[in-house]
């Protein structure tokens, strides 16, 4: 038997190595990206149609329909991203692994979240195009990176516990709206305030609520993640 | 290596471990038997820290679980009927990606080994989702020991496997074992289990209702020995 002796790797070394694996599994399949690509496209050429408005109304109801097509496809995303690690045991593969659990989870949160921002990389452009509304400032891109950590933070929380079960489609979204509702609610206001060319200052409570609700999420989650996955 | 205490695991109502007492020594080769539901599973699972016991005493390479399960884990392979690989990876990714959540020191040299050791080198470059059920076992085992565990845990290894991919796995087990290596196995195939194991332990109704080395079983075959040992 080989005597060299293995250290365990920090939390954030397996986290990233949990992380390169999803992105180098989903740059041979396109499996999850395509179906929340799909999906958003779809939602954006829908309400396209549907809301037949003048410019300004666009302008107002530009939040609401973003933050539905993220937060549904996100769903789709947090869904499939831990069904594949539950369908072929690999979840309890990485259980097996000696490093803190949390690791696990952090390297499962950055990855959905990358994945949805990939998504939302796309959206954008076509819902400027499509709606002629221009999305891409600073603040409002800022803003849109905070929601999505928030909603990718609970959902791989929610994700782990829901993905143990046959109803997990269903189960996670039920799980999930509840919870992420101040995020969205948040989300939804600082987005539309700034849209509508309000003052950062305007918006600021809603902004607060979106990093408070960043901070403690991850913080629970960190503590609760090793309860969820253990039977 | 291997010490147990009146095991209890309780599913709700469920009572599935009764009390259960085992220990394996360091080297043993121990074929755990038993019919559908007697708990096989349910205690190798344990074993592996993936699930708490409800009461009793569990230690595994000199740590109490469920307090010590990450420096168990550092000690411990589990190979499943399920591969736990990712199909949209290639063989060596696969094993890359579980040595840097062991931290295995030259990961490169331990792989090309480890690929070797299963016979699988030449096939290194491809997507696990080309192989055949056979060849992701082997892998899976590869993933196992990747870490040198001092201990293997294999949970209905054969689990789909036909004559030819069976008799290869056979090769890669005794190797894996012939490294001194503790194994505990769980395996409705009573013939490979007597070709294999060094001790028999049967498990019924959540207990061990019976236990013999191989020596010990020279009057009498294993298929003898676990009806008899069911019937008591």
């Amino acid at each position: 038997m080989n005597t060299k002796r293995n250290a365990s790797p920090s939390l954030w070394k397996a986290a990233f190595a949990v992380v390169r694996k999803d992105l180098a599994a989903e740059l041979r399949s396109f499996e999850l990206v395509s179906a929340m690509l799909v999906f958003s496209l779809l939602v954006i050429v829908i309400f396209n149609f549907a809301l037949e408005l003048d410019v300004k109304v666009r302008q107002s109801v530009t939040a609401g329909v973003l933050w539905t097509t993220f937060a549904f496809a996100g769903t789709l995303g947090l869904n499939r991203s831990m069904a594949t690690e539950k369908d072929r045991g690999c979840l309890d593969g990485l259980l097996l692994a000696p490093v803190d659990r949390s690791a696990i989870y952090f390297g499962k949160a950055l990855s959905n979240l990358i994945f949805m921002l990939i998504v939302e990389a796309f959206v954008l452009p076509i819902y400027s195009m499509l709606y002629n509304v221009n999305l891409f400032r600073l603040d409002l891109l800022g803003v849109i990176l905070l929601g999505s950590i928030g909603y990718t933070a609970v959902g791989t929380l929610l994700s782990a516990m829901s993905v143990q079960t046959r109803t997990r489609e269903v189960l996670l979204p039920i799980l999930l709206f509840p919870v992420a509702i101040p995020v969205l609610l948040a989300a939804v206001k600082v987005s539309g305030g700034l849209l509508a060319g309000a003052a950062f200052s305007e918006v600021l409570t809603p902004f607060n609520i979106l990093l408070v609700y960043d901070v403690v999420f991850i913080a629970v989650a960190f503590m609760a993640f090793d309860y969820v996955v253990e039977e | 290596m291997i010490t147990v205490k009146k095991l209890v695991k309780r599913f709700g109502l469920k009572v599935v471990l009764r009390g259960l007492d085992f220990s394996v020594q360091q080297g043993e080769f121990v074929a755990l038997l038993g019919p559908n539901g007697a708990g096989k599973t349910t205690f190798l699972r344990i074993l592996a820290s993936l699930s708490r016991p409800t009461m009793g005493q569990v230690q595994v390479a000199g740590h109490q679980l469920p307090h010590e399960a990450a420096q168990v884990r550092a000690k411990l392979g589990v190979v499943s009927h399920m591969p736990l690989l990712y199909p949209d990876l290639t063989a060596e990714e696969n094993l890359r990606f579980y040595a840097s959540m062991y931290g295995v020191a030259d990961s490169r040299s331990r792989i090309t080994e480890v690929l070797q050791m299963v016979g699988l080198e030449n096939r290194r470059k491809d997507l696990v989702r080309t192989f055949s059920r056979g060849m992701q076992q082997r892998l899976a085992i590869g993933r196992a020991v990747i870490h040198n565990p001092e201990v293997m845990l294999f949970d209905e290894p054969y689990t789909g496997l036909d004559q030819d991919a069976s008799e290869m796995l056979d090769e890669v087990l005794r190797s894996v074992a012939a490294e001194g290596r503790t194994v505990v196995m769980t395996s409705h195939d009573l013939a490979r289990a007597e070709d294999l194991a060094t001790r028999f332990d049967i498990l019924s109704r959540g207990v061990v209702a019976a236990s013999a080395k191989r020596e010990e079983l020279r009057d009498t075959n294993l298929l003898a020995y676990y009806k008899q040992a069911l019937a008591d």
